[in-house]
């Protein structure tokens, strides 16, 4: 078939892994704060916040590195707000998700409007980092081995969070947050803090995300540009009942279907794009009804601690 | 973990008789309720001391402040003979008293040693080699089998009370609460839990036993401290406890539980004298399979002031005959008739206002809403009736007025008629139903399972509330698993067995014989 060119076929490959790389992020994030106990539904606020906070640094202080830093300072604002609201207060933690992601929204879109809206202010593209020698490996090296510094980072998260799941009591401790609150707290840990904290770092890891969207994938920072990613991570976190390399296969599967409705477009396919844009979300549901049955999430998923009720 | 240094310590044998634990005088109050009242027990190491008392009768107050849950408005806990506070469960750990409650504090997505591993410093890796051994090691002594490795959800409810058992005498406890341990348990697993006391005494561990059933009291206890109404009424030292019979000793505990020494009101039918009238409730060849178990072919007839009594086994299909009368479930063909007109057809609120009522054996899940006040509850079949509504108004006076009566009338132990009903203790929720369904113009009421889960007093109450409910000329149908109930309240029996009735008889002197011959015949299928 004429479609699958080589280029069709490598725009495909990298875009899977750019529109994966911020999805592999919020997603392993979304899964810490789960296994806690917290239902994160502000991921997508999180992610946005991040992406507009990111671009701002980057663009004026002309530091990538600062503004990835920004990116995740941002989420962990968001996130902090969650935390005080869901986690110390008690609060319902989807009512206040979908609040702080509308709020999110809102505010991005003013200040973008107010900063940016006449000039349009465009980064330069990330260099890339490659490790030689891997990187000579014909097709897979120019893709896998010479890519940006977060790319790399997000991939080395992966292990790291499976080992400390796996092999740590802090492990152990975030598990039984989200399962059994009460024996963590008969165990001498505080679960408030446990949880405030899984909730900071998710936000910090959705910051990130959002900041790599604006400024490795898109290189400008646009009103709603996550557009959904949020909630297709939380999706994600939920299908990969706890194990990170999960959340790794199916970013790059949504990824890559993300990627598919710029391929698509790209390779000039007469179909309205309305219809090609659709695709990541009819994956989403796709997957759902196949896997989302067996999904397995934590006891305690979105209800706050209070010691002595069981 | 330093625990684990401690287990052996711990189960070093102590001089057997003094006391590890005392409660001096403790007093603890609730809004409304004082749960305890000037309460003063010694627990000594090597004795299993068993706390009896029905429900609400200030058992679980007890181990809360023990385990440090909750903390004494008066009187003190001494600890090795000295005053201590126990502020935390943490504490109470720390100072070996380790507590077992009802419902289980693992975790159960993770393994058994993970479980003991919980709380360790969050920056190192757990020692699972060292635990597992300490597990094994402990679980050998105590006779018990434990895979360290199994996940928790993998275990059955008797396996993860050893474990739990296990990990407070690993964590250094010398007094060991078992808070209602056997309610959960199958028989079995209950008496594979009274040897493992009986091992722990052994030992020179202290044991606090918490139940209601009298039987496991005097099996497994060395010395029952019995409460009631939030105050100890007395106490059976370990010289009387085996000087004295089973049945004497069972005798004592009754008089003490409840103040009296008769152990039932009415030994057996004192009902004869009741007139039966008019034939009230009739049922013909009525089948249904809307339910889990499919009815077939049920006939019978009650009279005003009879009680039919149908027993069986559980799960033969009586539940869904008494949501097939009550109209929860659709009748599949034949007919029911009340006072002689047709029935079968008409809504659960229908069959109400004619006269049918229904005391379900589901008290909080369909027989009231748990959050609701009691008033309310009252009120649950009569949304928007006279006089509590006038033109869809509510008048609150109206129901003040009536759930105060019910309360009074009923004797139902509640802070207020405007407590939520799900904080009411099982035989109070159960009187809350009693009294909305035998208020009013019933003509006939089926009872499921009336007096299931309930303790002993309430039992006596609600068995009263049924005789009552003949007397004034009801029709009754008592659905029950407990035969001796039929026996002292029915007028004749029917036993079901897989969705059928298998005959009726009159309750006479061989009725029970009767009835086990229907039980064990009717392989017709």
């Amino acid at each position: 078939m004429a479609l699958f060119t080589q280029s069709f076929i490598i725009t495909l490959f990298l875009g899977a892994i750019a529109a994966g790389i911020p999805l592999l992020l919020a997603g392993l994030g979304e899964q810490l704060s789960e296994k806690t106990g917290v239902l994160n539904i502000g991921l997508e606020g999180m992610m946005l916040f991040g992406a507009y906070t990111g671009f701002l640094v980057a663009w004026s202080s002309d530091s990538l590195a600062l503004g990835f830093v920004a990116g995740a300072a941002g989420g962990m604002v968001v996130a902090a707000l969650m935390a005080l609201l869901c986690v110390r207060l008690g609060l319902n933690q989807i009512v206040i998700g979908i609040a702080l992601t509308l709020a999110a929204e809102g505010l991005t879109a003013l200040l973008h409007f107010v900063q940016f809206s006449r000039t349009y202010p465009r980064l330069d593209g990330v260099p890339t980092l490659p490790l030689w020698p891997l990187s000579e490996i014909p097709f897979v090296g120019p893709i896998l081995f010479n890519n940006n510094v977060v790319f790399y980072f997000a991939i080395v998260l992966v292990a790291v969070f499976a080992w400390v799941y796996r092999q740590t009591n802090l492990g152990i401790a975030l598990q039984a947050a989200g399962d059994k609150p009460a024996a963590l707290d008969a165990a001498g840990v505080d679960v408030t803090n446990t949880r405030t904290m899984a909730v900071l770092v998710t936000g910090a890891l959705a910051g990130l995300g959002g900041a790599y969207m604006s400024i490795v994938v898109a290189g400008v920072f646009v009103p709603f540009m996550t557009h959904g990613n949020g909630f297709i991570a939380i999706v994600l976190a939920m299908l990969a009942r706890g194990r990170p390399l999960w959340v790794l296969g199916g970013a790059l599967l949504f990824g890559g279907s993300l990627s598919l409705t710029t391929a698509l477009q790209v390779a000039g396919v007469d179909i309205p794009t309305d219809v090609i844009q659709m695709l990541p979300f009819a994956m989403v549901m796709l997957v759902l009804l196949v896997a989302g049955r067996k999904a397995a999430l934590p006891v305690a998923l979105g209800e706050s601690f209070v010691r002595g009720s069981r | 973990m330093q625990a684990l240094d401690q287990a052996p310590a711990a189960l070093a044998a102590t001089p057997s008789g003094a006391p590890v634990v005392a409660l001096r005088g403790v007093t603890k109050r609730f809004p409304g309720v004082v749960a305890n009242d000037d309460v003063t027990i010694e627990i000594r190491s090597g004795e299993v001391h068993v706390l009896l008392g029905e429900n609400g009768a200030g058992k679980s107050t007890l181990v809360g402040m023990l385990s440090g849950l909750q903390q004494p408005d008066e009187g003190r806990i001494e600890i090795d003979g000295k005053v201590c506070v126990v502020a935390s469960p943490k504490q109470a750990l720390a100072m070996g008293m380790g507590t077992v409650f009802q419902h289980s504090m693992l975790v159960p997505s993770l393994t058994v040693t993970d479980n003991f591993a919980l709380g360790g410093p969050w920056w190192k890796r757990p020692d699972r080699a060292g635990i597992a051994a300490g597990i094994r090691d402990t679980a050998r002594r105590l006779g018990l089998r434990v895979d360290p490795q199994a996940l928790v959800s993998s275990l059955s409810l008797g396996e993860r009370q050893q474990v739990e058992i296990l990990r407070a005498l690993m964590r250094g406890s010398r007094c060991l609460i078992l808070d209602e341990a056997t309610a959960m348990l199958t028989p079995h697993e209950a008496v594979a839990l009274g040897e493992l006391m009986r091992r722990l005494v052994a030992q020179g561990i202290a044991v606090i036993f918490i139940t209601h059933k009298l039987n496991e009291a005097i099996a497994y206890g060395d010395r029952i401290s019995v409460l009631r109404l939030g105050r100890k009424v007395g106490e059976i030292d370990p010289d009387a406890l085996r000087g004295a019979s089973e049945s004497e000793n069972i005798e004592r505990i009754i008089a003490l539980m409840f103040g009296t020494s008769e152990k039932g009101e009415s030994v057996r039918r004192v009902q004869v004298s009741r007139r039966l009238g008019d034939v009230v409730l009739t049922v013909e060849g009525l089948c249904c399979d809307a339910g889990r178990v499919p009815v077939r072919d049920i006939s019978f007839s009650v009279r005003s002031g009879e009680i039919l009594g149908i027993a069986g086994i559980d799960g033969n299909g009586q539940k869904e005959l008494a949501e097939v009368l009550a109209g929860q479930l659709p009748r599949g063909s034949g007919s029911i008739l009340l006072m002689g007109s047709e029935m079968g057809g008409a809504s659960v609120g229908e069959r109400r206002n004619r006269g049918l009522r229904y005391v379900t054996d589901d008290r909080l899940g369909e027989g009231t809403v748990g959050t609701f006040p009691v008033a309310t509850n009252f009120l649950l079949k009569d949304i928007g009736a006279d006089p509590f509504w006038r033109g869809g108004i509510e008048r609150p006076q109206e129901i003040r007025l009536q759930a105060e009566r019910h309360v009074r009338d009923f004797d139902i132990r509640t802070p207020g008629t405007q407590t939520p009903v799900g904080k009411l203790s099982g035989g109070n929720i159960q009187k809350v139903l009693l009294a909305r369904e035998l208020t009013g113009a019933a003509e006939a009421v089926i009872f499921a399972k009336p007096t299931y889960g309930l303790d002993v007093n309430n039992i006596r109450t609600t068995r009263k509330r049924i005789r009552e409910a003949a007397d004034s000329g009801k029709a009754v149908v008592l659905i029950s698993t407990d035969l001796d109930e039929l026996l002292e309240l029915a007028d004749r029996i029917a036993v079901m067995d897989r969705g059928r009735l298998r005959g009726i008889v009159g309750n006479d002197d061989d009725a029970r014989d009767a009835i086990g011959r229907l039980m064990s015949a009717g392989d017709d299928e």
